[in-house]
């Protein structure tokens, strides 16, 4: 056993209202320079849809992640090494900008320098690539909310297997969102695919990164990431990604995605794993089974003997104490209602997510739903094929059973949540009926619903002793000095140490005399403010 | 070197010492100050469609163009001789692999040459030092090809190996041999001089990412994992030298 830190997020798919304050926060913190233009570490996309980049989902079409080979072992799905140096002209799987979007701005000149007329001026749509006019066809959420879903929602690649019929229907009854970033997996197929060596994977919280410094702009990673969440900068010619905030999450704060979620649905907190288990979780030869081979390599952080591992291993204690009360863990190991997104690309993802609920519940009460008899729910769930199939899709690699069990018991806690506010009666079975008791639903009532900042995020800072050396680790991106307080910001920084420590005592203004080891009377500057008397500053007499 | 011109001292001696010098210094200076810049800086993102045939051809045949030129001018005449090529094989041989690496780097230098110049999204990246190398290496390419083809392949053949090889040599023995050179046919005096050129600004342009091919892949554990070091942190893009240009944006 090698026990591993993690940290990870889970979304809660059921909450998530589409209205893109995630995407817009992040950009505005990473992504507003030229040549990310087109970039979204975070983008939040309307299923069903073809998606950003158009049907990244596609892996026959783009090649991204893992696939195992004819002897069952695991296999960069673009191909071996030697194929990837011999491709690095010319990247066969790379998708182009018109598969994001060519980005644009707007000639906004003209509406101020227009001369006065009857017309009213309007300002041309400019590429940011040329700087010429163009024509918007494409952007990274031109599908936001169906929108032209009739002619392009037949591409989306989880719709494959699900029939003609019930994607028609499904188009007009269904949609959520998918809010996604980097998934920071277990076993990246984005590092693996760099040949620079210039990604990696952080040892201390398994925060993903590129190296800027290292990057060579082969962009094999771009193409590798089935996810497509590597991006490649226009302008400076190296690859970029989601960097979990990392110098957020190692002050402890919450990501600026989960910070500013509108929705309040993302959740943060660690995973204790088992590094020796990953490759074999990753070559699960049956694609429905990588999603309980994942949970296997998570390590139960109450487990005395993978605490004792953890601290052998170097991980600190308040790590310790953060991984057992690790939101993440509590939604995907111990309620088991958070899911991965397409495990069947084989990188473990690590950005979990909570499958919606209610639009199920929604059409079902058109349907003459009766808050009566809460069994009815799960009769609905299963009558209901046609989402759970296409959730199974996404989440499940189309193993539609555990989808049903987590809407199940989404349901028995509404259900009873419900009863309790009517007063109705409830079925005594119900909580054991979807495998957990009642304070285990109770629990998960209060995180999913409640959901408290504190409960949300368990995020343990990185140690402050090592502050100074995590900075050697990456380039330094923003200003040691400018945290919150700090001398950057106009504070004095914090204290405690050294000349910050000192706080001149007695007379204001006044510095103090001491008896120095050559027994003069001496004067000591620190705290003098250079107009009072400062006696013994020139001490008299002999040095005894 | 008796009766050698100053022009021709300079031309033969100077220029290639000098541009050398700026090569092996820039290469240190840009490696140490400007890892960041340190990039193919790939146009792939915005045109696919020529990329795809012109890259790999391009390189290919620059990489048979280059193994040419270590058998024909690095290789001295005499070792061929030794190991008991004749010389109208070699002639042939040389003919035949180089039209066939010529025709490889121009139809690639064009279709490359060609998006850049004219696909506006691929033009909107290229920066002045491009297009000085871009031309700098048409020169090299078409001076190298018209002999080869033109006179070796064609014509009734030019011994180069007998005049330019030995002065290139020489500059690395320190006994240029400028006679031969300075009475070389122009053409190959042309693609000397330019070759120069393209060594001079090399430092200084994207060709650097040349040296970065990542062989190392081949042999490398697929996942990269990094642990905290006890270091300071490094000037952004320096490699830690701290060499930087006062004003540079990031
Ligand atoms: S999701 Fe993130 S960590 Fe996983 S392969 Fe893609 S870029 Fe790499
Ligand atoms: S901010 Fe939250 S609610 Fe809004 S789109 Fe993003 S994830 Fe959904």
């Amino acid at each position: 056993m090698r026990v591993m830190a993690n940290v990870a997020m889970v979304m809660n798919l059921d909450k998530c209202i589409g209205c893109h304050t995630c995407s817009v926060t992040c950009k505005q913190v990473w992504t507003n320079r030229p040549g990310t233009e087109y970039v979204y570490f975070n983008n939040v996309e309307t299923k069903p849809g073809v998606g950003y980049p158009k049907r990244y989902e596609d892996q026959e079409q783009w090649h991204g992640g893992w696939a195992l080979d004819k002897k069952g072992r695991l296999q960069l799905k673009a191909g071996g090494r030697l194929r990837k140096l011999l491709t690095i002209f010319y990247n066969p799987d790379l998708p182009t900008i018109d598969d994001y979007g060519d980005p644009w701005t707007y000639d906004y000149q003209t509406l101020i320098e227009a001369p006065l007329g009857t017309r009213n001026p309007s300002a041309h749509s400019i590429s940011a690539l040329t700087g010429k006019d163009m024509k918007v066809t494409w952007g990274s959420n031109f599908e936001d909310d169906l929108a032209g879903a009739p002619e392009h929602a037949a591409g989306d690649p989880n719709l494959a297997g699900l029939q003609e019929r019930v994607r028609m229907e499904f188009e007009q009854v269904f949609m959520f969102y998918l809010p996604r970033i980097c998934e920071h997996c277990l076993n990246p197929s984005c590092v693996a695919s760099c040949p620079s060596g210039a990604m990696y994977k952080r040892a201390e919280d398994g925060i993903v990164l590129v190296d800027q410094d290292r990057c060579r702009g082969w962009r094999m990673c771009v193409s590798g990431c089935p996810y497509k969440k590597v991006y490649f900068n226009h302008r400076t010619g190296k690859a970029e990604k989601c960097t979990f905030c990392f110098p957020r999450i190692e002050a402890g704060q919450p990501t600026v995605c989960s910070e500013t979620c509108v929705g309040r649905l993302r959740y943060l907190g660690l995973f204790l794993y088992d590094a020796d288990k990953v490759l074999d979780a990753a070559a699960t030869p049956d694609a429905q089974g990588l999603y309980e081979a994942q949970l296997s390599v998570f390590l139960d952080p109450h487990d005395p003997a993978v605490q004792a591992a953890a601290a052998q291993a170097g991980i600190p204690h308040d790590w310790i104490e953060a991984a057992k009360r690790s939101p993440v863990y509590e939604l995907a190991v111990r309620h088991k209602v958070a899911l991965p997104l397409h495990p069947e690309y084989r990188t473990l993802p690590m950005v979990w997510y909570i499958p919606p609920l209610s639009p199920v519940s929604d059409v079902v009460d058109a349907a003459g739903y009766d808050p009566d008899r809460p069994d009815a729910v799960f009769a609905t769930i299963d009558a209901l094929r046609i989402p759970v199939e296409y959730l199974a899709n996404l989440f499940t690699a189309g193993d539609p059973a555990p989808i049903r069990r987590v809407l199940r018991k989404l349901a028995a806690v509404r259900a009873i949540q419900r009863a309790g506010q009517l007063g109705l009666d409830l079925d005594e079975d119900l909580p054991a009926s979807v495998g957990a008791s009642a304070d285990e639903l109770d629990d998960l009532f209060r995180l999913l619903a409640i959901a408290k900042y504190e409960d949300r995020y368990v995020i343990p800072p990185a140690h402050a002793e090592e502050a100074g050396r995590l900075m050697g680790q990456h380039e330094q991106l923003f200003c040691s000095l400018d945290t919150e307080g700090g001398p950057g910001m106009g504070g004095e920084g914090p204290g405690g140490h050294g000349i910050r420590s000192y706080r001149p005592t007695g007379t204001p203004g006044a510095g103090q005399t001491f008896a120095a080891e050559d027994g003069r009377t001496r004067f000591n500057l620190l705290g003098w403010d250079g107009r009072s008397p400062a006696p013994g500053l020139f001490p008299e007499g002999e040095a005894s | 070197m008796t009766n050698a011109t100053t022009a021709q001292i300079f031309w033969w001696v100077a220029l290639p010492y000098l541009t050398l010098g700026v090569f092996v210094v820039g290469h240190v200076w840009r490696w140490r100050y400007d890892q960041f810049g340190w990039t193919s800086r790939s146009t792939q993102l915005q045109e696919r469609r020529l990329l795809k045939w012109g890259a790999p051809i391009f390189h290919y045949g620059t990489f048979a163009a280059i193994a040419g030129h270590v058998i024909g001018v690095l290789i001295p005449e005499r070792w061929t001789h030794a190991v008991g090529i004749p010389e109208p094989v070699y002639r042939w041989f040389s003919a035949g692999a180089g039209t066939l690496a010529a025709v490889l780097v121009i139809g690639g230098i064009t279709v490359l040459a060609t998006r850049r110049l004219f696909v506006p999204r691929v033009r909107a990246t290229t920066a002045g030092i491009d297009y000085v190398a871009l031309v700098l290496l048409l020169i090299v390419v078409l001076t190298g090809i018209a002999p080869t083809i033109g006179v070796n392949l064609l014509g009734h053949g030019y011994d180069y190996r007998a005049t330019v090889a030995p002065w290139f040599r020489g500059l690395f023995s320190g006994s240029p041999d400028i006679q031969a050179i300075a009475h070389a046919p122009l053409i190959y005096q042309i693609h000397a001089t330019a070759a120069w050129m393209v060594w001079g600004v090399w430092p200084f342009s994207r060709l650097v990412h040349a040296w970065s091919y990542p062989l190392w892949y081949l042999w490398r554990p697929y996942i990269v994992f990094r642990s905290r070091k006890a270091t300071h942190p490094n000037e952004p893009g320096t490699g830690g030298r701290k060499w930087r240009k006062i004003g540079v944006p990031y």
